[in-house]
């Protein structure tokens, strides 16, 4: 048994709460009210009241505040439910017998127990428990209605929004034979840094052959994703297609010896400066490309 | 308004369907004089940020439209002893609720009245209604 069955079973065994004052004594305004609202032409309203508005003289009205009844046990299991998540709230029936017509001026009191709660059940709704509360009116010691009133406490449906295909971003990087092994790391989380398969100068951006030893073995490392701006522009103007200006370009040092072009992100523009340390982060900018792009190592 | 006699009514009569235009006042101004101020029932931004597509009918007055269906038929003797509802759609401003229903049984001198008020979204609420009527 849950916890939230075991209260329910303790509230239930609780019965009946205490004799609770309505908020309103039966009166012939509220009923010519009620009954100009519903379009209720029945002579009989003259001197009785609807019994269908046995409901309404407890209602607490505009100002709660104002009128404040005492917590009875059936709070305390619809508040659990609230706070295990079943937060959503539907009213599924409600039962009326009357045993007699009221007169204005009369004052009731009522008392609610738990009559149920189930077990959870599954609904179009959501998981929930229904609850079902059973309230006598009195008038004076003379019970004059009943009502049972059953609601579904529910954990609302999370909505999953369906997975939209993202707008392709416009702007592609050239992928070649050179440079598909640093696309490859990209998609893989790293930053592949190409180096010479004979003198081992790394070298950035990739080309087919060493500068310095002008082998065409090639190889790469994977760098550390740290660096620090060496240079930058803010962009303004003209419009990129894809971008929001400003931008942030920078030429980023890396430890490993090399420099590397790219946009500093999740940052203003005007805290970016020279030698700011940076790290990489690897932004999805459409369903199939991923780019490299830097932020502040400290945030 | 007359008052219909218990002979005069028999299992299976029809009762005269009722239309009640829910307009935005008739919600509101039904909420409020059933003394429910549950902002879902007057405040449309408050209901559409709830999920609602507009305010919508409280219970209150759906057991309200229920008992007034079935005077308004059987007038002001009879005397009502209870009601039996289940509730579905909402019947949101701007819809129409429709009420139909037909004398399902009669016991120890005591009708029921079968109920079902439908909205363009379906059924809102199903029930029944049990009455007296003068001999």
């Amino acid at each position: 048994m849950t916890d939230l069955e075991t209260l329910a079973k303790q509230v239930v065994g609780a019965g009946e709460s205490p004799r609770m004052r309505a908020s309103e004594a039966v009166s012939g305004p509220l009923i010519r009210q009620w009954t100009q609202a519903m379009g209720d032409k029945n002579p009989k309203y003259q001197d009785l009241a609807p019994p269908a508005m046995i409901q309404v003289w407890s209602m607490p009205g505009a100002d709660r505040t104002a009128f404040q009844r005492d917590r009875i046990p059936l709070d305390d299991l619809l508040d659990a439910l609230t706070e295990s998540g079943y937060t959503g709230v539907v009213a599924t029936n409600c039962e009326h017998t009357y045993h007699r017509y009221l007169r204005p001026g009369e004052e009731l009191t009522s008392t609610t127990r738990l009559t149920e709660m189930s077990g959870l059940k599954r609904t179009a709704l959501g998981e929930g428990y229904f609850v079902t509360w059973a309230v006598t009116w009195y008038a004076e010691d003379e019970p004059v209605a009943e009502m049972e009133f059953r609601l579904l406490k529910f954990r609302p449906r999370e909505d999953k929004p369906q997975p939209e295909k993202r707008k392709p971003y416009p702007l592609k990087p050239a992928v070649n034979q050179d440079t598909e092994f640093f696309w490859d790391g990209v998609r893989a989380g790293e930053l592949r840094i190409q180096k010479c398969g004979d003198c081992g100068e790394l070298r950035h951006p990739p080309g087919p052959i060493c500068p310095a030893c002008r082998s065409a073995n090639r190889t790469h490392v994977v760098a550390s994703g740290l660096g620090e701006v060496y240079s930058f522009v803010v962009h303004h103007n003209p419009p990129v297609p894809g971008r929001e200006t400003p931008f942030v370009v920078a030429v980023v040092e890396l430890p490993e010896g090399v420099r590397i072009v790219g946009n500093v992100v999740d940052c203003p523009p005007s805290e970016v400066g020279i030698g700011m340390p940076l790290r990489v982060i690897y932004r999805p900018m459409d369903d199939e490309l991923t780019l490299p792009v830097w932020v502040p190592l400290e945030p | 308004m007359e008052t219909l006699m218990e002979a005069q009514v028999t299992v299976g009569d029809q009762l005269p369907e009722l239309r009640v235009a829910l307009t935005p006042t008739f919600v509101i101004s039904s909420a409020l004089a059933t003394r429910d101020y549950t902002p879902v029932h007057h405040d449309v931004a408050i209901a559409q940020a709830q999920g609602s597509k507009d305010i919508f009918l409280n219970i209150l007055t759906t057991m309200g439209l229920l008992e007034r269906f079935v005077t308004d038929w059987a007038g002001p003797g009879a005397l009502i002893h209870g009601m039996k509802v289940k509730l579905g759609v909402p019947a949101y401003a701007g819809d129409t609720l429709t009420l139909t229903g037909a004398v399902s049984a009669v016991e120890d001198a005591r009708f029921t009245v079968d109920i079902v008020g439908s909205v363009s979204l379906g059924a809102h609420a199903q029930g029944s209604v049990r009455l007296s009527l003068p001999r």
